[in-house]
């Protein structure tokens, strides 16, 4: 229980995906500009990462190890992902309209997200278990989502301030993720 | 579209990093030095002249509907091919940029030129699309790289440039500084670009 408790933590606050991995992003600046799209984003990740995660690791260990065509491991990624992202959005559109009428702008999205596939890979790379790898994705995607909620909330405030004029939109949101980032290296050493 | 105006769009209006924002995460996460950044943009830029050349080849062959998944492919495939050649000829750089060589393959640069230009354009301008976008990326990458190395560690390109017993301002190696110096580049690069709009 004690690994797992540990992947978790690192996943989220120590190896952050957006502050110290540098993954996701285009869309951690792209709809972090309301707190409402940006908790959309976040919960579409985590479920679309959390399920990408332990797919990808079921193709990597038993179709591409055995046949040694583990050099085809981007492009077999990549496709995964994205017909699951197709698959994920069909599904929910028949079973959840609630649910897609929430999330459905941001799945199209997500196949881009190189959280996903570089999260994928991490776990590949890391031997993870099939386990950790469930553990590993769904952490990584609530750290994402965590990074996005507070930096939607920073941006949110900054719309009523006087910012100057050629700092303006892009600039000062990338100054503002800098001193986060600051603050996330706080976490740096808690966990190996 | 002359050739000039071309070079101007896709260097400084239209930028990728900080004209477009897109392709960001190698843009911040490959940037400790100027080598490795001159590294990440050549990549970048190889694989963007590939399959754009190739997506402006089979732009009548590929049905419309299922568009997406054939561009994908092709870019991975290109991705695969610079993932293992630099693995075989430049293994140091391979190592240090890692997880971003296969990430290439989800750069919204590539997907989104041939999505706007290359199934649109004959073989000979999607060929100097993908070059002009991809020197312009690694343009900023390069910048970005000096700037972060200069600061952070004193050094170009592995050449000292001050003695080795002055301080340097670590953060900016460090991912914070990647960040904050991509922030203040863009305010010189939007100024630029205005400058060069209005000139024109």
């Amino acid at each position: 229980m004690v690994q797992y408790a540990l992947l978790v933590v690192s996943a989220i606050f120590v190896n952050n995906v957006i502050f110290s991995r540098f993954l996701g992003l285009c869309p951690y600046f792209g709809v972090s500009k309301k707190i409402d799209t940006a908790l959309g984003m976040g919960m579409a990740v985590t479920f679309l990462l959390t399920l990408a995660g332990s797919m990808t690791y079921i193709v990597q260990v038993y179709i591409l190890n055995p046949l040694n065509l583990a050099y085809l491991q981007t492009i077999a990624f990549i496709l995964v992902i994205a017909s699951l992202v197709q698959l994920v959005e069909i599904v929910m559109k028949k079973v959840a309209p609630p649910l897609y009428q929430a999330l459905g702008i941001f799945l199209p999205l997500i196949t881009t997200n190189c959280a996903i596939l570089g999260v994928s890979i991490l776990s590949i790379q890391g031997k993870f278990n099939f386990i950790e790898t469930a553990v590993f994705s769904f952490a990584s995607a609530l750290g994402f989502g965590l990074a996005l909620i507070i930096f939607a909330g920073i941006r949110e405030a900054l719309d009523t301030r006087q910012v100057p004029k050629i700092f303006a939109g892009a600039p000062i949101s990338f100054i503002i993720a800098g001193i986060l980032a600051m603050a996330f290296m706080g976490f740096s050493g808690m966990v190996k | 579209m002359n050739l000039k105006e071309n070079m101007i769009r896709s260097f400084f209006t239209e930028n990728p990093v900080t004209g477009l924002l897109l392709g960001l995460c190698p843009t911040l996460a490959t940037t400790t030095s100027a080598e490795n950044g001159l590294g990440m943009g050549l990549a970048t830029t190889f694989v963007l002249i590939g399959s754009n050349v190739v997506i402006s080849l089979l732009r009548k062959q590929i049905p419309d509907r299922v568009r997406i998944p054939a561009f994908i492919v092709i870019i991975a495939t290109f991705v695969t091919i610079v993932d293992m050649g630099m693995q075989a000829t430049m293994y140091d750089l391979h190592k240090t940029l890692g997880l971003f060589i296969p990430l290439i393959v989800v750069n919204c640069i590539i997907l989104g030129r041939a999505e706007a230009f290359a199934s649109k354009n004959s073989i000979g301008h999607s060929f100097l699309d993908g070059l002009f976008m991809g020197l312009g990326f690694t343009m900023s990458l390069f910048i970005l790289g000096a700037i972060r190395e200069v600061l952070g560690s004193g050094q170009i390109f592995g050449y000292a440039l001050i003695p080795a017993d002055w301080p340097t301002i670590l953060i900016f190696v460090l991912a914070p500084g990647a960040f904050i110096t991509l922030g203040f580049m863009m305010v010189g690069m939007n100024k630029i670009s205005k400058l060069l709009e209005g000139g024109n």
